[in-house]
């Protein structure tokens, strides 16, 4: 190969002298502008390596100029986000329900949280809205199972329901045919009795002895006419609102292998601030206000 | 020679551009790759981080055999927002026993470098069965089979031998008792309790799925359970000699 240099004669371009079946290749250089900007990142790093951390040493590496940390830098972001907060935050963890209602900035602050904080954490379990999906309770309507003023809720929240605090809620639903504490038969009965107070049809006979077992079995949790006791974390069965179902099926299932809903708590994976927040917001923003 | 002269040396001899390009790429990977095995805050070892269990590594199997990791990543980056979404920002320590790393590429859901501990055992079999009847608009498909699928634990022991061949600190007490200790923690009646957790703190004793069986259902969720929760981030100092990037 000849090291002279070969002109195409029509376009009046270099070539790359090889040569194929007569055919031969243009060697047409890169444009000026696209050659510049790969000369600007070789000078912009360069000034890369000076500013930031980059070559590896034996032990350790080169920090740079500016000594960048990701690190460093969200630590200081989110102590910043922090201070922007903090006046409010403290105010809101030191406020009373009726002082925070009372103060529409801070009202707004709270229910603006509230909301972020609930369909990052409580949505996926309470559905949208907290609508509620069965066996996690609805939050947007009057009914309460431990009970809907804002202690209650913020209660609840704080150290929620059979959850790993030592004061957490706590009432059991027993297994009643699973570890045989009822006879086959009684368990039927019994489901029928509960139909009946919810107003649904039933078998009179049967309800009848069901109602008897009731009051023996039940009521020291539902209470002697089903309408459930908050201490205990039992629902009302004479309404229409069921935690995890009305039909004789899911009744028979309830009673035979029992129910214990588990509601984390929340002290350790928020802040008291954050816990407050919520509570506004479930309380005036959705279904609570007792 | 010029360079000129040398670029059309190389240009016009294949064996030679061969030999360049590798040895452009060799020099590139030492400076890039080798660092990392000797650097010390590359190699950064935290307080709490343990080899899985078995139970927990063979969920990880099945969450790599199901493909979760195409729709979850599992690495908060250092950046507020997700710092405030997720919680503590991932450590490289966190993920040094994950084989092959699960940090994923993609968010079609959420992260779940955190999420040990957010739900209830009781969630995740509601969910994973029908993600839709939790959250209605999820695209996160069924996986109800696994509650129908008894888990194999027969090949455990080999699996955490060969972990233990490549380094990861199992002992020749932890390969052997590997099958037995699946059934550990699934009972919390059992006997062998305390000497499973001295073996693997903090792990989850419970029957995760509430069946008698073991299921996959119930290794998906003791791994899912896990995640995240190995380090104590209360104790934990990002600014202590080595552990400051
Ligand atoms: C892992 C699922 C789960 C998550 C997440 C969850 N909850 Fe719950 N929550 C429950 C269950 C289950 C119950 C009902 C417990 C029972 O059976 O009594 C409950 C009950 C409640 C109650 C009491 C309802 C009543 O009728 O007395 C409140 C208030 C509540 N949750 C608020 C929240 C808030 C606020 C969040 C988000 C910080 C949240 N929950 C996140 C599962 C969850
Ligand atoms: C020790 C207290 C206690 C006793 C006794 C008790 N229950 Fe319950 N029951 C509960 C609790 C607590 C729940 C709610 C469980 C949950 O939230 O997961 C519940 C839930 C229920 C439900 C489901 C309600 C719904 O909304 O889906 C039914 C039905 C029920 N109980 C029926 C009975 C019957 C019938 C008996 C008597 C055999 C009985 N319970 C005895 C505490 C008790
Ligand atoms: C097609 C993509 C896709 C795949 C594959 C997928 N997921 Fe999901 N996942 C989602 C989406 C979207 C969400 C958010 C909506 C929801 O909660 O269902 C989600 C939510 C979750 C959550 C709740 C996270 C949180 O913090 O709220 C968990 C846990 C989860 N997925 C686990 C898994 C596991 C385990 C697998 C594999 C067996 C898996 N996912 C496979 C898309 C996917």
């Amino acid at each position: 190969m000849s090291d002279h240099k070969k002109v195409d004669e029509h376009t009046g371009t270099e070539t790359t002298r090889h040569e194929w079946d007569d055919i031969q290749e243009l060697d047409t250089p890169m444009p000026r502008w696209w050659i510049n900007i790969m000369y600007m990142t070789i000078v912009w790093s360069i000034g890369y390596v000076i500013l930031m951390p980059a070559i590896p040493l034996l032990n350790g590496y080169t920090k740079g100029v500016l000594d960048f940390s990701d690190r460093d830098r969200v630590a200081v972001a989110v102590e910043q986000m922090h201070a922007d907060r903090s006046a409010r935050s403290q105010e809101l963890s030191n406020s009373s329900i009726n002082e925070i209602i009372g103060d529409d900035g801070l009202y707004e602050f709270a229910v603006q949280q509230g909301k972020t904080l609930f369909g990052d954490n409580c949505e996926t379990c309470h559905g949208a809205g907290g609508q509620g999906v069965v066996g996690y309770p609805n939050l947007n309507d009057q009914v309460w199972i431990w009970g809907g003023s804002f202690d209650d809720i913020k209660y609840s929240i704080t150290y929620g329901i059979r959850a790993e605090h030592d004061d957490t809620r706590f009432g059991s639903m027993a297994a009643y045919g699973r570890d045989e504490i009822l006879e086959p038969a009684q368990i039927n009965d019994l489901v029928q009795h509960v139909l009946n107070i919810s107003g649904q049809q039933a078998d009179g006979v049967s309800a009848k002895r069901g109602a008897t077992l009731f009051a023996e079995n039940c009521s020291s949790c539902h209470g002697v006419e089903g309408k459930g006791t908050r201490e205990n974390g039992a629902p009302n069965l004479t309404d229409t609102d069921w935690l995890y179902g009305g039909s004789a099926e899911v009744i028979h299932e309830t009673i035979f292998n029992g129910r214990n809903g588990v509601m984390p708590n929340w002290n350790e994976r928020l802040s008291a601030d954050q816990i407050m927040a919520l509570s506004v917001y479930v309380h005036n923003e959705l279904g609570g206000g007792e | 020679m010029k360079i000129s002269k040398l670029h059309d040396f190389m240009e016009t001899r294949s064996f030679a551009l061969m030999v360049g390009i590798l040895l452009t790429v060799m020099v590139g990977g030492i400076v890039q790759i080798a660092p990392l095995f000797y650097i010390d805050s590359t190699i950064e070892e935290v307080e709490g981080v343990r080899p899985y269990s078995p139970l927990e590594l063979a969920g990880q199997d099945i969450y790599v055999r199901e493909g979760c990791y195409l729709c979850h990543s599992q690495m908060i980056r250092p950046l507020r927002d997700e710092i405030e979404r997720y919680g503590h920002y991932s450590l490289a320590a966190e993920s040094m026993y994950d084989r092959p790393f699960q940090w994923g590429s993609k968010r079609t859901g959420p992260d779940l470098a955190r999420v040990g501990g957010k739900y209830t055992d009781d969630w995740h079999v509601f969910h994973l069965t029908n993600p839709r009847a939790v959250v209605p608009d999820s695209v996160m498909p069924p996986y109800a089979f696994l509650n129908d699928k008894k888990l194999n634990a027969k090949l455990i022991g080999a699996h955490l031998a060969a972990k233990k061949a490549i380094g990861e600190p199992y002992t020749d007490e932890m390969v052997a008792l590997a099958e037995a200790d699946i059934y550990t923690q699934v009972d919390p009646d059992s006997d062998d309790i305390d000497a499973f957790l001295a073996r693997y703190p903090k792990a989850q004793v419970r029957n995760f799925d509430a069946q008698p069986e073991i299921t996959e259902m119930d290794a998906l969720i003791a791994y899912l359970q896990i995640i995240g929760t190995m380090v104590d981030f209360d104790e934990y100092q990002a600014n202590i000699n080595d552990n400051a990037r």
